[in-house]
């Protein structure tokens, strides 16, 4: 039961993350039309960038903007090279070049890191377990993963239904044509949207670091999940984006955790293993498979 | 004969009734023109008959079979022909490849992967005779790209006929279309009109009363009237909703 | 213009037929495996295209069907090393002519399933809904501990075909170019069949083909089938080649460098995919020979391709042509 609870919360915790990547890539692609599979690439440069800053100046809080400024930084310059000229493009086109800036970003951290994972640690204030039921600690700072999460979908909630901009991306997600058409500037519309994103995979990056490695290619191993939680959430939509994410985090979390398990009760140790984490492995992949099945268009699409 | 039958179709977009029980009837040898203002409905009825759209409610009938949940393709192969008022070519293709195209989706055999599309001879002959004596006979092989408007909205009819549909829908054929390219269109419909039946939705009200043997007007969804073009000119109603909007029903 | 593909065509095979002599001359023996690779992708890259630039599907899992070729190829040889028989009743081989059909059955088996399913939708759920699949594949395969998992299945020896000494890496370079001329043959003849016609239709305007009575739907599960068949043959000649198959061949990334290949060529274009995986090739192995970081490299000159181009290297040569001409 207590194992239960702490997967559970392990589960919500890797589904906030998707969902910092998953909010920023589905507005990109609700809003402008362009499939980014270069948004791990922004996580892997916030994660890197204030990982590096807390490792000089020796404080985790350091780090934080660090990792936010790089990301938003490297967003909106990616956004004015290369995305800019995508948005008319077909979507093979836009999932080259993109493609082109992974390994771009690849090489780039190698060159300047080096291929070894970089290791970082935790806050002081945040290093310690707090006991959430009786012989259920839990790390305070997977705590502090979940809160910041949730806060930033809160905000966002904020953003999109109460201001103008929000207003902007939702017609934007809802009917591309239709806020063109409003003569709004649209170039600024999508550089601030781009740039969000950016700042929440930068965010999520740094985030990881402390509880998993940083390292190169730690974008991709992310960015399949987070386009599994967009699609499978319905593209455009944040709602969605937040469900899905919580949904499909909590699901292989589970499955990594406890199928393996069960499978040795039908068979030798090793095999159970192997087997256990492979099929936990296709989990979200074969959710995803079930809900575009079930709803082609994801399960909150946005408008036409 | 009745070629098409429709009866007490309903679809509704939210709280619009955009087809509002219609009921209507297309019978062999006929011309039958639907006519209304804009934003009467006429092309998400249209559609609603291709299958594009499925309709809340009601019927609709080809040739005595049910179709009202049928998909296209199968729609089409009963007999069922039409044509876009927006052109929907193969832009990259020739005019004699586009028909073609539709004599090798009647004729079938499509899957065939060993065999030479250059080498269907009876295919192309029967491309060239729907070509010969058209408008387009001198342009069989200029690309869709490269055609004129008017050519785009001929090569549309000629595509549909290439098919040999026992029903044309034809969506606007006029519209866009130049004074004497309207009249060669409405010469050509006119020919075809002796030996297929057709629902011609029109906004040109000359074209509809040198072509139709019958007209119903769609208001709002509903239609208002049905008779003849004489009936139908004489009609107040008809002349109501249309004052005001559109004062060409003189 | 005919005439003059038909000499450079004729020119091609001339060159492909004296490679071995050529490298030998050169004395770089290693870049007869180079032209070997570089035949294979053509193969797999093609069959991509088949789909891609004809058909107008972009699936990103193509690299799923290369690798259920392999692995079929190494399954049936593991099995006919052990002598037992797969599932109780299938007996091993380490007979080109029986594995090869083999992976092309069971990589059409393969792309029927996941093509039935996957062109339910269309447009970015397309994308990444045949990406899910090929992901659920790797991991399968990385799961699969009887087949050596992660490390995939060694092939001891490249099959056995008509007592040909398959040890002698010119006499496989042969083989392989064999194969690969038979197999553009018969792509050819696809692309110009009334399959290929009404392919080409649906690409260019879907609702206008279901206007004219085709079903859209089942024509493009053919060609999904017909390309996943031709990608399985080429995946089958490469475990042939490399002498394993493991999860790697069927990684995500490799999806992508198939479709970077179908870019560089020219998307829906015949030779497009030759040139492609050749360029792709050469570009890596000059690149990775000059730098270790040259996977940068090999971005910035995609991404300035993807940005600057129309239509790739084969969009190039014929305006090239034009102009000459």
């Amino acid at each position: 039961m207590i194992l239960i609870a702490e997967q559970l919360l392990n589960g919500l915790q890797y589904g906030v993350m998707l969902f910092l990547l998953a909010a920023g890539l589905t507005l990109i692609f609700g809003i402008m039309g362009v499939i980014n599979l270069a948004h791990g690439a922004l996580y892997m440069v916030g994660a890197y960038a204030g990982t590096w800053v807390a490792l000089q100046t020796g404080s985790f809080w350091a780090g934080l903007p660090a990792a936010l400024i790089a990301a938003a930084v490297t967003g909106f310059v990616i956004e004015t090279l290369v995305i800019r000229r995508l948005y008319a493009r077909d979507h093979l086109d836009q999932v080259l070049a993109t493609f082109a800036l992974i390994l771009i970003f690849n090489e780039l951290i190698t060159i300047g890191f080096g291929r070894q994972p970089v290791f970082t640690s935790l806050p002081a204030a945040f290093s310690g377990s707090v006991e959430l039921l009786p012989g259920l600690p839990y790390p305070t700072y997977r705590l502090l993963i979940i809160a910041t999460g949730l806060a930033v979908a809160g905000g966002l909630y904020i953003l999109i239904n109460r201001t103008r901009i929000g207003m902007l991306v939702r017609a934007g997600a809802t009917n591309r044509e239709m806020v063109r058409a409003l003569g709004v500037d649209i170039r600024l519309l999508y550089t601030i949207v781009f740039g969000l994103g950016a700042l929440l995979a930068g965010l999520a990056g740094y985030m990881a670091g402390p509880i998993s490695a940083v390292q190169v290619g730690m974008g991709e191993q992310i960015l399949l999940a987070t386009f599994v939680v967009v699609v499978v959430g319905g593209v455009g939509s944040i709602k969605g984006a937040f469900v899905a994410g919580i949904a499909l985090g909590v699901a292989d979390t589970m499955l990594r955790a406890f199928l393996p398990g069960m499978l040795r009760q039908v068979m030798n140790a090793s095999e159970a293993d192997a087997l256990g984490i492979g099929i936990a492995s296709m989990g979200i992949y074969f959710l995803m498979a079930l809900v575009l099945l079930v709803r082609p268009r994801g399960l909150f699409a946005a408008g036409g | 004969m009745t070629i098409l039958a429709i009866d007490g179709l309903v679809k509704r977009f939210g709280g619009l009734l955009a087809t509002d029980q219609v009921s209507l009837t297309v019978e062999d040898g006929e011309i039958h023109a639907l006519i209304g203002p804009n934003g009467a409905g006429k092309s998400t009825l249209i559609n609603q008959l291709c299958g594009e759209i499925a309709p809340d409610e009601g019927r609709i009938r080809l040739a005595g079979q049910d179709i009202t949940n049928m998909p296209v393709p199968d729609r089409v192969a009963l007999g069922l022909g039409r044509t876009f008022q927006i052109t929907s070519l193969l832009g990259d293709a020739t005019c004699r490849q586009n028909i073609a195209m539709a004599v090798q989706a009647r004729q079938g055999g499509n899957f065939r992967i060993w065999d030479r599309i250059a080498g269907r001879r009876d295919l192309w002959d029967q491309a060239d005779a729907v070509l010969d004596g058209s408008a387009l006979a001198g342009r069989a092989d200029v690309v869709v790209h490269d055609l004129s408007h008017g050519e785009r909205k001929q090569l549309e009819l000629l595509i549909a006929l290439a098919r040999q549909p026992r029903l044309l829908l034809l969506d606007e054929p006029m519209a866009g279309l130049g004074h004497a390219e309207s009249q060669d269109m409405i010469a050509r419909l006119r020919e075809v009109g002796r030996s297929v039946p057709m629902l011609l939705v029109e906004h040109d009200m000359a074209a509809v009363f040198a072509l139709a043997t019958r007209i119903s007007v769609l208001v709002y969804g509903r239609i208002i009237a049905s008779g003849s073009v004489a009936e139908i000119r004489a009609n107040a109603e008809v002349r109501e909703a249309y004052l005001g909007a559109e004062d060409e029903l003189c | 213009m005919r005439p003059l593909v038909a000499t450079l065509v004729t020119a091609a095979l001339l060159f492909l037929f004296f490679v071995p002599m050529l490298t030998d001359l050169v004395g770089r023996p290693s870049l007869l495996a180079l032209a070997c690779r570089i035949l294979i992708y053509a193969m797999a890259a093609a069959s991509l295209n088949f789909v891609l630039g004809y058909g107008g599907m972009i699936s990103f899992g193509h690299a799923a069907f290369f690798g259920v070729g392999a692995y079929t190829v190494g399954i049936l040889y593991a099995h006919f090393a052990s002598g037992e028989l797969l599932f109780g009743f299938i007996p091993g081989s380490n007979q080109m002519l029986i594995t090869l059909p083999a992976a092309v059955l069971v990589s059409g088996v393969f792309a029927a399933a996941i093509g039935a399913l996957s062109l339910r939708t269309g447009g970015v759920q397309f994308i990444m809904i045949t990406l899910a699949f090929a992901q659920m594949l790797f991991f399968f395969f990385v799961a699969l501990k009887a087949y050596g998992g992660e490390d995939g299945i060694i092939i001891r020896r490249t099959n056995e075909l008509a007592g040909l000494n398959m040890r002698d890496r010119v006499t496989l370079y042969y083989v392989i170019l064999g194969f690969a001329v038979l197999f553009f043959l018969g792509l050819w003849r696809m692309v110009n069949s009334s399959f290929g016609a009404v392919l080409r239709g649906i690409q260019q305007n879907e609702r206008r083909m279901a206007a004219l009575g085709f079903a859209p739907y089942r024509y493009k599960l053919y060609a999904f089938i017909l390309s996943g068949m031709g990608a399985g043959f080429a995946g089958a000649l490469m475990a042939n080649f490399l002498r394993y198959a493991s999860p790697d061949m069927m990684h995500w990334t490799k999806s992508g460098e198939l479709m970077i290949m179908v870019i560089l060529g020219g998307v829906g274009s015949f030779f497009g995919p030759i040139f492609g995986a050749a360029a792709f090739m050469i570009l890596e192995t000059f690149l990775a020979g000059w730098t270790e970081h040259w996977q940068l490299l090999l971005g910035a000159v995609l991404l300035v391709i993807v940005l600057a181009t129309k239509g790739g290297i084969n969009g190039l040569l014929a305006r090239i042509f034009r102009r000459g001409a």
